[in-house]
C-alpha cells in the first residue's frame, strides 16, 4: 500500500467510528448533535497531552476516551434540559465554545495547535490496522446495542418519550447513556486521529466537520448501523474521488449532497430496503 | 466613553444579526426547518447588491436588485429542495440545506474569485459622524434606522392587513386557516420571499459595512442566525429582534472582559448555553408570524 492510501484508509476508520458512535447519539436514540467534533477535538488534545507527557499508547487511549466522555455526559445533562432543534443549536455551541476556548489557551498550543507528538511506534501500517480494529470494535458495539434492551430503549426514547415514560422507561438516564457512550467513542477516534498525524490544531474539529458527520448519519439512514457505515466510507472518498475536478470539488460536494438527499430522503438504508421489498416481489 | 463605543458597536451588530435572523425565524415558524441555506440567500443579496450597485452606479438600486431577484431564489429553495422533503425528520431538509450552501458558496468563489468584490464607488463605508466622543459610522446608523423601520412594517403588516393576518394564522392553525380560506401554500411562498428579501437587504449592508463581499461572507449567518432564533424562541419574531440585540451587546462587551479566554464566537454560543439552561424555550414561547 502506499503512504497515501494508508492515510485513505485510516481516515476512513476513524470517520466510521465518528459517524457510527453519532448514529447512537442521533439515530438510536433520536437527541440530534451538531456538535460531535467537539468531543472528538477533546479526546484528540488529551490523547495528545498523554503522548507528550508519558508516551504511553494505552494510556493516551484510556485518557482520550474517558475525556470525549465526561464531556458528553456534562453536554447530555443539558439534553434534559432543551430539547429537539433547541438540543441541536446548543451542541453547535458546545463546538463553537470548544474551538474558541483550545485556541486561547497557551497550554493547549493555542492557534498553533500541538506539533511533534511521540509516534506509537507502531508505524503507519500498524496504526491503520489499529484504528480499523476499533472501528470493527465500534460497528459491533453498535449492533450490540441495537439488538440489546438498551437499544429498544434508546429507540423508545427517541421516538416518544412521554410512551416511553408510561413502559418505565427513563429517558434521562437513557440520554445521558447515549450520550455517555457516543462521545467516549468520539474520544477514542480523537486519540486515535492523534496517533495518525502526530500534529492538531483546533480547526481540525470545527463544526463543518460536525455537520458532515451529521451528513453521513442522515445520508446512510439515521438509526441503521450498515447504512451509516456504508454513508461514511462514501463520503470520505468521495472527495477523494472528485479530485480530478480540483477547483470544483467543493461545488460538486455540494451539488451531490442535495441529490443524493432529495434522490434517498430516507437514507440509503431505507433504498436499500424497498429494492429489496421490490426484488422479493418479483 | 468607552462603554458607550461599545454599546454602539453592540447594538449596530445586533441589528445586523436580527436582519440576518428573522428571514429563519419565518421559515422554522411555518415550516420547523433549520434553513441553513438561508446563508447563501444572504451571500446572494450581498453579491447582487454590489454587483448592481457598480453596474447602475447607484448603491440605492443595487438594494432595489436584491429585494427583486433573492425572493426568487427563496421561493426555488421551497419549492425544489423543501417541498418534497416535508414529510420526512427535519433533519432531512437541514442536510440538504447544507448541501445547497456549500454548492452555492463554492459557485461564488469560481465565478467572484476567492477575493470577492468590491464597491466602485462608495463613500458610505468610510463616512464617520462625531458625537461627543462618540463616532458612529453612517453604515452603522444606516443599519440600525433600517432594522427599525423593517421589523416596524412586519408588525403592521402582519396586524393590520388581511395577508399579514392570513400568515399568522397558518403560523399557528394551519388547518383552521386554511378552513377560513387562507391558501397555505401561497402562505409559505410569501414567507421565503419576504424572509429572503430581508436577508438580501442584511446582505447589501454587510456588504456595505466592510467594502467587501467575499464567498465566505454567508458562513458566520449559517450558525450565528440559528444561535439567534433558538434564543428568540424559535419562530418568534419579537424574540429574535431580543435575542440579537442581547448577543450584539454580550459579544461587544465579552470581547473586553473574556476576551483573552475565549473568541466572540465562543463567547456569543456560551451566552447562548447559559442563557438556554435558564431558560429552555428561549426568551418567548410565544409566536407570531
Amino acid at each position: 500500500m502506499s503512504a497515501y492510501e494508508i492515510s485513505i484508509v485510516s481516515i476512513i476508520g476513524i470517520n466510521v467510528i465518528l459517524a457510527v458512535s453519532l448514529n447512537m447519539i442521533s439515530g438510536f436514540c433520536g437527541q440530534i448533535s451538531l456538535g460531535h467534533g467537539a468531543f472528538f477535538g477533546a479526546g484528540a488534545y488529551a490523547a495528545a497531552l498523554m503522548m507528550v507527557g508519558t508516551g504511553s499508547v494505552a494510556l493516551a487511549l484510556g485518557v482520550a476516551l474517558i475525556t470525549g466522555s465526561v464531556l458528553g455526559i456534562i453536554v447530555g445533562f443539558a439534553s434534559l434540559r432543551v430539547r429537539t432543534d433547541f438540543l441541536a443549536v446548543t451542541t453547535i455551541g458546545v463546538n463553537f465554545l470548544f474551538i474558541g476556548f483550545v485556541r486561547k489557551q497557551a497550554w493547549l498550543g493555542g492557534e498553533m495547535g500541538i506539533s511533534a507528538i511521540p509516534a506509537t511506534g507502531l508505524g503507519a501500517v500498524g496504526n491503520m490496522i489499529m484504528i480499523l480494529l476499533f472501528a470493527c470494535a465500534t460497528i459491533a458495539l453498535s449492533f450490540y446495542i441495537s439488538r440489546s434492551w438498551m437499544g429498544f430503549a434508546f429507540r423508545a426514547v427517541g421516538e416518544d418519550e412521554g410512551a416511553a415514560a408510561t413502559v418505565g422507561i427513563s429517558s434521562g438516564a437513557y440520554k445521558l447513556a447515549a450520550f455517555g457512550i457516543g462521545t467516549a467513542l468520539a474520544g477514542l477516534a480523537g486519540g486515535l486521529y492523534t496517533f495518525f498525524t502526530q500534529f492538531i490544531t483546533a480547526d481540525a474539529f470545527d463544526f463543518i466537520l460536525s455537520v458532515m458527520l451529521m451528513a453521513m448519519v442522515v445520508i446512510g439512514g439515521i438509526g441503521s448501523t450498515w447504512g451509516v457505515v456504508v454513508a461514511a466510507v462514501g463520503l470520505t472518498l468521495l472527495p477523494e474521488a472528485i479530485r480530478f475536478v480540483n477547483d470544483y470539488r467543493l461545488l460538486i460536494f455540494g451539488g451531490l449532497l442535495v441529490l443524493v438527499i432529495r434522490l434517498a430522503p430516507g437514507g440509503l438504508a431505507a433504498m436499500a430496503q424497498s429494492l429489496v421489498l421490490r426484488w422479493k416481489r418479483s | 466613553m468607552y462603554y458607550v463605543d461599545l454599546a454602539v458597536t453592540g447594538v449596530s451588530f445586533g441589528c445586523m444579526y436580527a436582519m440576518m435572523a428573522v428571514g429563519l425565524t419565518l421559515v422554522y415558524g411555518l415550516l420547523r426547518i433549520l434553513h441553513v441555506a438561508h446563508a447563501a440567500v444572504f451571500a446572494l443579496g450581498a453579491y447582487i447588491t454590489v454587483l448592481a450597485s457598480n453596474a447602475s452606479g447607484s448603491v440605492a438600486l443595487g438594494f432595489v436588485a436584491a429585494i427583486v431577484v433573492t425572493p426568487l431564489f427563496g421561493m426555488a429553495i421551497y419549492r425544489l429542495l423543501y417541498e418534497p422533503l416535508l414529510k420526512y425528520r427535519p433533519d432531512v431538509p437541514m442536510i440538504a440545506s447544507v448541501g445547497l450552501l456549500v454548492l452555492m458558496q463554492d459557485a461564488f468563489r469560481i465565478v467572484f474569485g476567492e477575493q470577492g468584490i468590491t464597491f466602485h464607488r462608495n463613500t458610505l463605508t468610510s463616512r464617520t459622524f462625531n458625537f461627543d466622543g462618540i463616532t458612529v459610522s453612517a453604515v452603522q446608523i444606516a443599519i440600525v434606522i433600517t432594522t427599525a423601520v423593517v421589523f416596524a412594517a412586519l408588525h403592521l403588516f402582519t396586524t393590520r392587513t388581511r395577508i399579514g393576518i392570513g400568515w399568522r394564522a397558518t403560523v399557528s392553525r394551519p388547518q383552521m386557516a386554511a378552513s377560513f380560506g387562507v391558501d397555505p401554500i401561497k402562505v409559505r411562498y410569501l414567507n421565503f420571499a419576504i424572509g429572503s428579501a430581508l436577508a438580501a437587504v442584511a446582505g447589501g449592508l454587510v456588504a456595505l459595512l466592510n467594502n467587501l463581499v467575499d464567498p465566505g461572507i454567508g458562513f458566520v449567518v449559517s450558525y450565528k442566525a440559528l444561535a439567534i432564533i433558538v434564543l428568540g424562541g424559535l419562530g418568534s419574531v419579537r424574540g429574535t429582534l431580543v435575542a440579537s440585540l442581547v448577543l450584539g451587546l454580550i459579544e461587544a462587551y465579552g470581547t473586553i472582559y473574556v476576551g483573552a479566554w475565549l473568541d466572540r464566537d465562543a463567547i456569543a454560543f456560551l451566552a447562548l448555553i447559559v442563557l438556554l439552561m435558564v431558560r429552555p424555550q428561549g426568551f418567548t414561547g410565544v409566536r407570531t408570524a
